[in-house]
Formats: C-alpha cells, sequence, structure tokens
C-alpha cells in the first residue's frame, strides 16, 4: 500500500496508517492531541488511583475484622475511609469510562479522525492532573476525614484534617469532567462519519452523550457549591453555619444536586459499555435499540429530580419526602427498560461466554440487585430504619462496583485488542472474573444484611453479634482483591508477550473493529462512509464476521 | 492486507479524498485538520461554546438559589442590608456592561463583514468597559471594607460610615453580604477573564487570523461577554433594588 504524505505540517510528519502507538518517547505523550493517546493516559490515571482507592478498601475491612482497634486508631479510620470514597468517586469512577475508555474509542464509534476540540481533550486530562496533585497534597498534609461527601457544619468548622485541599482537588477536577462533557457533546453532534445518523449511533456514543449532558448540568452546582465551602471553611460566611442564620441541610441539598446526577455520571456510560458487549457476544441487533438509547436520556433527565431521597431524615417536609419518593422509583423504569432489553437480546441470541461477556453478564446480575435495593431506600418507611446504615453501602458498591467498575473492566477486555493490538490469556481472564465475582458478593452481600440489622456506615467499632457478618464481608474483600491482582498480572503478561490481536477478535459487525488493531493513528486506513447500523448482523457477510 | 481490503469493500470512500481524511487543496490554513469543512468547525465550536454557557449559568445558579432562600427567610434583613449598596454605581455599571455588550456585538458583525480595523476597535471598546466596571467595583468593595459591610464573621459594621438614615442593619446581615461578595467577586472573576480573552482576541485580530470566513474566536468571547453581562442584569436588581 503506498504511503501518502500527511499535509499536516511541513516537518515529518508520522505515518497516518502506523499504530497511534508508534511514535516513542516521552513528549510524543505528553504534548499529544491525539484522543486515543489521552486515553490511554486517562487510562493509566484512573487506574493508579483504583489501585490507590482499593488499598485504602483493604485496610478500612482489614480494620473492621474484630470489633475495636485492629490495626488502626479510630482517627486514622475516618481517615481512610474518607480518602477511599474521595479517591474512587473523583479520581477513578467519574473519569474512568467517559474520559479514559470514551475517549478512545468515542471517535472510532463515530467513524470519525479525532475529537471536536484536542486541545481542550489535553487541558481537560491537565486539569484532572492538577486536580489530583491537590488531592495528594490533601493527603500527605493531613488528610480529610469527613467522608467524601463533606456534609457541613462538620467539614466547614469542625474537622481538623486538610479539607481545603481536597475540595480544591474536587473543584478543580470538576472542570476536567464539564470539559470532556462538552467536548464529547459537540463531537456527537458534528464528528459523525457520513451516513452515520442518531439512528445509527452505537448505545455506547448514546450513553456517553447523556452522561456529557449530565455532566455539563450537574457539575457546575457541584463547583459552586464546594466553593462556597471553601469561603465557608475560611472566611466563615455563615450560609451553611446555624449559629450564624444559615443552613447546613441547604449544603446536603447542593451536594446531592451535583452527586445523585453524578452517579448517572458514573452508570450511564457504563450500561452504555454493557450493551455494546451484549450485542458483540449475542450475535444480535439490540432488543429495542431506540428504548436503549432512550433510556439513558431518560435516566440523565431523572437524575436532576431526586436529590432529595439522600434528605429524607435530614429535616425535609414530609410533602416533598413524598414527591421525592415518587420521583425516585421512576428511575427505576429507564433502569429496567435496560435491563429488560439486554435480556431479550439475549434471547436467541448466538451467546459466546469469552470473558467480556462473563462481565456484561455479570453487570445485568449485580446491578439488578444494586437497582432493586435502591427502591427500599426510596421507599420512605424503609429508608427511616436503612438510612445511613451498611445496607446504603451495600446498595451503592453494588451499583458502583456490580456496575460500573465491573463494566469497566468489561470494557477494558472487550477493547483490550483495540487499544494495545495484543490479546491476553483467556484461562486467566475467566479465573479473574469468578474470583471478582465472589469476592464481590461475598463483601457486600453480608453488608446488606449487616445493614439490615442496623449496622450503622462509617463507624470504627461495632457490636459483637456483627462480627461474624464483617468478617466475612473482609474476607471477601481478599478475594475481590486476589482477583483484580490476577486480572493485572493477565494484563501486564499481555503487553509483554500476549499474541497479537486481529482487527476483529470478537468476530463484531460494528465499525471498530473493521480497523487494524492496535488503532491507526487517523483510527482509520479510509474515511469511513456508514452504510448500515453498528448491530446490522442479519445483514453481515461472512468475511465480516470472522475474527481474523 | 484483508483486514484492509475488507474495510475498502464495506466502507465506500469519498473520490480523491484517498487516505489523508479530507486533507484536500482547498483546506484553507484556519481550517484544523479533523475537520471537513469550515462550516462543521465553526457549528462545533458553537456547540461547545453553548454548552460551556449552559454550565457558566448553572455555575451561578447555586448563588441564585441560595439568595432565593436566604432572602425568603430573612425578607427584612435584606432590604436593610441592601440599602447600603451605591445604586448610583450599580447603575452605572448596568449601563456600562449593557454598552459592552453591544460593542461586543458590533465586533463581531465588523468581524463577519471582514472589517479588521473595527474590529479591533470594538474590541478595545469593550475591553475599556470591563476595565471601568471593574474600577468602579473596586470603589464600591472599598467602601464596603470602610464600612465592616464584609462577609460572615469579618462582618462589623461601622456606623461612621454607613449610608445617613438607613434602617439598623440586623444581627444576621453578614449573610447578606457573604452572598453579596460571593455572587459579584465570582461575576467579577469572569469580568476580569473577560478582559484576558479579549486581549487575546484583539491580538489574534490584529495578527490578521480572522477574517469573513473565519471570525469564530470572536464571536465565541462575544458569546461569553454576553453571558457576564447577562448575570449581572440579574444580580443588579436582586441586590441592589430590592425593598
Ligand atoms: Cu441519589
Amino acid at each position: 500500500m503506498a504511503t501518502v504524505a500527511s499535509p499536516h505540517s511541513g516537518t515529518a510528519a508520522p505515518d497516518p496508517h502506523a499504530s497511534y502507538l508508534a511514535q516513542k518517547g516521552l513528549a510524543s505523550w505528553l504534548f499529544t492531541l491525539d484522543h486515543k493517546r489521552i486515553g490511554v493516559m486517562y487510562l493509566v490515571a484512573v487506574l493508579v488511583s483504583f489501585l490507590l482507592g482499593g488499598i485504602m478498601a483493604i485496610l478500612v475491612r482489614l480494620e473492621l475484622l474484630t470489633p475495636g482497634r485492629t490495626i488502626m486508631d479510630a482517627t486514622t479510620y475516618n481517615h481512610v475511609f474518607s480518602l477511599h470514597g474521595v479517591i474512587m468517586v473523583f479520581l477513578f469512577i467519574i473519569p474512568s469510562i467517559p474520559a479514559a475508555m470514551g475517549n478512545i474509542m468515542l471517535p472510532v464509534q463515530l467513524g470519525t479522525i479525532d475529537v471536536a476540540f484536542p486541545k481542550l481533550n489535553l487541558a481537560s486530562f491537565y486539569i484532572y492532573c492538577f486536580g489530583a496533585c491537590f488531592g495528594l497534597y490533601s493527603m500527605i498534609h493531613g488528610g480529610v476525614d469527613t467522608g467524601w461527601t463533606f456534609y457541613t457544619p462538620y467539614s466547614s468548622k469542625f474537622s481538623n484534617s486538610a479539607v481545603i485541599p481536597m475540595i480544591g482537588a474536587a473543584f478543580i477536577m470538576g472542570f476536567s469532567s464539564i470539559l470532556t462533557g462538552v467536548n464529547f457533546i459537540a463531537t456527537v453532534h458534528k464528528m459523525r462519519a457520513k451516513g452515520l445518523t442518531w439512528r445509527r449511533l452505537p448505545l455506547f456514543c448514546w450513553a456517553l452523550y447523556a452522561t456529557s449532558i449530565i455532566q455539563v448540568l450537574a457539575t457546575p452546582v457541584l463547583a459552586i457549591t464546594l466553593l462556597l465551602l471553601i469561603f465557608e471553611r475560611v472566611l466563615h460566611l455563615g450560609i451553611f453555619d446555624p449559629s450564624m442564620g444559615g443552613d447546613p441541610v441547604l449544603f446536603e441539598h447542593f451536594f446531592w444536586f451535583y452527586s445523585h446526577p453524578a452517579v448517572y455520571i458514573m452508570i450511564v456510560p457504563a450500561m452504555g459499555v454493557v450493551s455494546e458487549i451484549i450485542c458483540t457476544f449475542s450475535r444480535r441487533a439490540p432488543f429495542g435499540y431506540f428504548f436503549i438509547a432512550m433510556s439513558s436520556l431518560g435516566l440523565a433527565l431523572l437524575g436532576f429530580l431526586v436529590w432529595g431521597h439522600h434528605l429524607f431524615v435530614a429535616g425535609m417536609s414530609e410533602y416533598s419526602t413524598m414527591v421525592f419518593s415518587a420521583l425516585t422509583f421512576l428511575v427505576g423504569i429507564p433502569s429496567g427498560v435496560k435491563i429488560f432489553n439486554w435480556i431479550a437480546t439475549l434471547y436467541k441470541g448466538s451467546i459466546d461466554l469469552r470473558s467480556p461477556m462473563l462481565y456484561g453478564l455479570g453487570f445485568i446480575f449485580l446491578f439488578t440487585i444494586g437497582g432493586l435495593t435502591g427502591l427500599f431506600l426510596a421507599m420512605l418507611a424503609v429508608d427511616v430504619h436503612l438510612h445511613d446504615t451498611y445496607f446504603v453501602v451495600a446498595h451503592f458498591h453494588y451499583v458502583m462496583v456490580g456496575g460500573t467498575v465491573i463494566a469497566f473492566v468489561g470494557g477494558l477486555h472487550y477493547w483490550w485488542p483495540k487499544f494495545t493490538g495484543k490479546m491476553y490469556d483467556e484461562g486467566k481472564a475467566r479465573i479473574a472474573f469468578v474470583l471478582v465475582f465472589i469476592g464481590f458478593n461475598v463483601t457486600f452481600m453480608s453488608q446488606f444484611i449487616l445493614g439490615s440489622r442496623g449496622m450503622p456506615r462509617r463507624y470504627y467499632d461495632y457490636l459483637p453479634e456483627f462480627t461474624t457478618l464483617h468478617q466475612v464481608s473482609t474476607v471477601g474483600s481478599w478475594i475481590l482483591g486476589v482477583g483484580f491482582i490476577v486480572m493485572l498480572v493477565m494484563f501486564i503478561e499481555s503487553l509483554a508477550s500476549g499474541k497479537k490481536a486481529t482487527n476483529n477478535p470478537w468476530g463484531s459487525v460494528a465499525l471498530e473493529w473493521k480497523t487494524p488493531s492496535p488503532l491507526p493513528l487517523h483510527n482509520f486506513l479510509k474515511v469511513p462512509v456508514v452504510t448500515k447500523g453498528p448491530y446490522d448482523y442479519h445483514l453481515a457477510t461472512e468475511e465480516e464476521l470472522s475474527e481474523d | 492486507m484483508t483486514s484492509e481490503a475488507a474495510a475498502a469493500d464495506e466502507y465506500e470512500h469519498k473520490e480523491g479524498d484517498g487516505h489523508d481524511h479530507g486533507h484536500g487543496h482547498d483546506h484553507p490554513k484556519y481550517l484544523a485538520h479533523h475537520f471537513d469543512t469550515p462550516a462543521q468547525q465553526f457549528d462545533a465550536a458553537k456547540i461547545g461554546m453553548w454548552a460551556f454557557l449552559v454550565q457558566e449559568l448553572l455555575f451561578f445558579s447555586g448563588i441564585f438559589v441560595a439568595y432565593g432562600i436566604f432572602r425568603s427567610w430573612y425578607p427584612e434583613m435584606f432590604s436593610a442590608a441592601s440599602h447600603q449598596l451605591n445604586r448610583l454605581m450599580g447603575a452605572g455599571n448596568t449601563i456600562v456592561l449593557l454598552f459592552s455588550s453591544l460593542t461586543a456585538a458590533l465586533a463581531v458583525r465588523a468581524a463577519q463583514l471582514g472589517q479588521k480595523r473595527n474590529t479591533s476597535t470594538y474590541i478595545i471598546l469593550t475591553i475599556l468597559c470591563a476595565f471601568t466596571f471593574l474600577v468602579v467595583k473596586y470603589f464600591e468593595y472599598h467602601h464596603k471594607f470602610e464600612a465592616g459591610l464584609l462577609p460572615g464573621q469579618y462582618f462589623h459594621p461601622d456606623h461612621h460610615h454607613l449610608v445617613a438614615g438607613s434602617p439598623e442593619l440586623p444581627g444576621n446581615s453578614h449573610i447578606f453580604y457573604s452572598l453579596y461578595f460571593m455572587a459579584t467577586g465570582i461575576h467579577g472573576v469572569h469580568v476580569a477573564v473577560g478582559i484576558g480573552v479579549f486581549i487575546w482576541i484583539l491580538r489574534r485580530n490584529e495578527r490578521g487570523d480572522f477574517s469573513k470566513d473565519y471570525y469564530t474566536g470572536v464571536d465565541l468571547t462575544a458569546l461569553y461577554w454576553h453571558l457576564v453581562d447577562l448575570v449581572w442584569i440579574y444580580l443588579f436588581p436582586l441586590l441592589y433594588l430590592i425593598d
């Protein structure tokens, strides 16, 4: 194939047909405007954060192995669980799927060469890093003991920990998230390949689009909230301080106006990944494509109307609690639409149980439990009992870990050949899945029981009757940890000595599998013109489905 | 090779476009390499800017909601505390900002018509208005500092500096000034950022970056400026004109 000189610039431009990984040298990474490389840098950053947050989680569980002191004192424990929350939420989960995986896959799925604003994309990454530095500074200089929710007046008046740099970190990283959202919205609107109509848009793109809308609409509210909190702590503004005529519950309203939609920033892209995996490994078009796509937007919209369910016992009026409870139940509709449509997609599909699909199915199972237990908490009378117990902890871990992390890992397995050009060891991948799946359920199923029996969350100590369940949960965390270590080893082995990946190792008909692995510099060797949908298996030729 | 052949079969490609993703000979200098047409680039920039402005609105919304809640709780306090703000300066600043929005819009018009000198003139006028706004704001702040009308715990009204004949300030008036300083402070930062961006756009205009066919930078900066103006148009009556 003849090489065409690239006319970007006078200097020796890299060959657009070469792999995006071909160029060497640190500067070629740090100053890159290539969405794929920026995505890879995000990927490394979020994986390091995940490791850090994971270590904190293991420490928290270890401390809870026995009542009273096990390995650390109560103050340290408060710091460790707070850091676990802050790191996992702000440094890992929020950027995990959209900014890392979405950055790499969105332009490829759209059949284009880059996101709409490549410089802004790189700036978003550095803003994230800048925020992470603040977080690191806070960790070194005292950490935080407020929990990831920074509730006032404790965070504004009483905590002696390094709250300001940590809030600053979340504030700054918020802008990274907003700018990524702005970038993706413009990208989905204006960068689609010729023939890629909205009705042919891959479901992952729909999910990223819905997520971006939430990022743009919700994150600024967090930004102003955290800014007010910083000034409340520095200047004692008084607006969150009851002794000065302010209102601490106002902070909770502000915080959850962001943080409930933020849960959808975390879960909606995960659902997008699962939609892709389910279709590819069932060799079928999704059942109800349009409804799956619209349910992402539905979740984005409903997400803004339900924040009050975090304040049922914070002194809201009875009337508001009823409204918020009813609205929260509505969230079950778009979530249910997705679950049922995925299951209907599986029905009579030609199911292939390779590792990405295991995670896809694992997601359906675990997210269903996470979603349904959310309805328990949305019920007013039940919430009074379960509020601030381990039931809540278990519920959101089923959604965030059982949902988002499982989908993130599933997506990593699924697109790994595209990212790296290497295959991984399927056997080890399956072992890792089994360990993660069992470990996760052992860890958190026991916490549902603990919570329903009244074990409050965030406590350092507990009554002796909770010992067994706490120990089961801690042992579960070890199995989960081992599962992730096996996975890490498997991925490192793949990078070092993995078999070369074919262009289409899963036999998918979606656009991203028609281009070489690893992705070429310009994503495609020829400008793609889309003539059919991403899941049109019924129109596929033998050659398209071929795995080599 | 099989893969490339498959890709070629499946996806027709435009004749003459070859492999270079639209890097045709008619690719103007201002067109970034990942866009096909100037219109696509302009539309993308416009959508991005509107999305950004929406987030700006939501950013300010937190302050407005806090304002609404506390005003409904303490209406008398808000009315008394508002008395201490200088309406003349506030109204003057409103006129200055409104005028600067006009000059910003005229700068866009001049850029669209390719009138480089007029564009520069209007941008300079806009920048001057923005500076005027900040100078007036400085004198307002200065008076508040002298009178001890400060946010939160630093609130210590000095009766010599208060407006003569004004109603007694209730004890929780610090909340009004907390919100006043947060709102006008954040708005002021936006004005300052606007000045910086306009100076950059002015330099680009002088350098000859813009033309009838490409004036995105001027257009987007003016959009941002209108938002800064709009926020002030709400802040002025809410803070200065309540009684
Ligand atoms: Cu919620």
